[in-house]
């Protein structure tokens, strides 16, 4: 639609849009994440929907205690290794359209505990994640901005073609396998379709 | 606290054929212990629980070391025959010791308001002797404890009521606290690696282009 007509109509009380625009809208303006947290970073989570941070403006206040009503998983703290599979599992019980926030240095990429035996270096790679924030733990107004940006991610999305949704891509899967307790570490340790690790030059 | 001796002689006295040791601990802590023998020790932690003057009704802490094998050197003064005179020599003697795994408890006394008194146990090696008995039934509050030292340094506690892994997922193989555990490599990415990292790391890469 030509943006002049569009102006001029909406002077008049008409407000014209697209199915496109309407259905992002409504998407990105009404992400209910599921809640639970792991770990420290889970106390910050919940210090951003009370009143003093009030994730609530972005339509997001709506914790829902079950991943069959969640929209976004907000990964909130340490991913032990005997946690992770119950990740997984979780966010493949989320109907589509889902999202993942990572929340948090030990979320992306193990953190503090990196160096250890039982945690798991970033749960990016078992499950595809929109948004990573840093920090330890990061605070509210960088999940308001992990927010804000998975907000516009959303809109820029197209409903068709290459980048279209995952929901509306029948080839693209939803679900993901569910790591395994192994004798040593989870098996397999990495799902390779959704992460793969940076290749690095190393000198010496 | 009454001191150590005193409550090694009153044990001995109470639980008779008791071995106790007293392990001394020579930094600033000054915190000794006593070493009980695995046979008694049941007998001897319900009468520290039981006895008036003692009443050590709360273990605080139950915790595990590895103890692997390890050569000592110790030095010992001998006498010699040096060019037909006597004199003492000091000399250093290697000495084997084998393995073993060690639980250390922690116990005050909530009535006397007194404490800690240390005790700890050995078991005979780490491998098939690993067994100690368990103070649960004294002190219930070391339920959970005992199973994360089962868990993480592989001690089994005869007499536990419900010893299963913890904080490892069953089917775990491992036991991660102990000295010689080897971890899984998932070294394939760290951006800033140094000292040990590093070391992992490059152990890793080497493999990876070999393969
Ligand atoms: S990133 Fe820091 S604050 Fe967040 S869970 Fe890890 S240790 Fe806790």
């Amino acid at each position: 639609m030509d943006e002049g007509l569009r102006s001029e109509l909406s002077k008049q009380g008409i407000f014209t849009t697209t199915l496109e625009e309407i259905y992002n809208w409504g998407r990105k303006n009404s992400v209910w994440p599921l809640q639970f947290g792991l770990a420290c970073c889970a106390i910050e989570m919940i210090a951003s929907t009370m009143a003093r941070y009030d994730l609530a403006r972005f339509g997001a206040e709506i914790f829902r205690p079950s991943p069959r009503q969640a929209d976004l998983m907000i990964v909130a703290g340490t991913v032990t290794k005997k946690m992770a599979p119950q990740v997984v599992r979780l966010y493949n019980q989320m109907p589509e359209p889902k999202y993942v926030i990572a929340m948090g240095a030990c979320a992306i990429s193990g953190g503090p505990f990196k160096q250890g035996y039982n945690v798991l270096k970033g749960i990016d790679r078992y499950i595809p994640v929109d948004v990573h924030i840093p920090g330890c733990p990061p605070r509210p107004e960088a999940l308001i901005h992990s927010f804000m940006t998975l907000q516009k991610r959303i809109d820029e999305q197209r409903l068709s073609g290459n980048g279209r949704p995952r929901h509306l891509d029948p080839d693209a899967p939803s679900e993901f396998p569910v790591p395994q307790f192994g004798e040593h570490d989870l098996e397999p340790t990495k799902n390779l379709s959704v992460w793969k690790p940076p290749t690095l030059v190393r000198h010496g | 606290m009454i001191p150590l001796e005193t409550i090694k002689a009153q044990i001995e006295q109470a639980v008779p054929g008791a071995r106790i040791e007293i392990v001394r601990n020579d930094s600033p802590s000054a915190q000794h212990s006593l070493l009980l023998g695995n046979e008694h020790a049941l007998a001897v932690a319900k009468f520290t629980r039981d006895d008036p003057h003692l009443r050590l009704d709360y273990c605080s802490n139950a915790t595990g070391i590895d103890w692997p094998d390890a050569v000592l050197k110790e030095k010992v003064k001998i006498k010699k025959v040096v060019d037909g005179t006597e004199k003492e020599v000091e000399e250093i003697v290697e000495k084997k010791r084998q393995g073993f795994l060690e639980a250390v408890y922690h116990l005050y006394s909530m009535e006397l308001k007194h404490g800690p008194l240390i005790i700890r146990m050995r078991t005979g090696n780490r491998t098939d002797k690993a067994h100690l008995p368990s103070l649960t039934p004294i002190w219930r509050g070391a339920e959970f404890q005992e199973r994360e030292i089962y868990d993480l340094y592989g001690i089994i506690f005869d007499g536990h009521a419900d010893l299963r892994r913890i904080l490892m997922w069953d089917g775990f193989q491992d036991y991660p606290m102990r000295k010689d555990y080897v971890e899984p490599d998932d070294y394939e990415y760290e951006p800033t690696p140094h000292d040990e990292v590093l070391e992992k790391t490059q152990k890793h890469y080497a493999q990876e282009t070999k393969s």
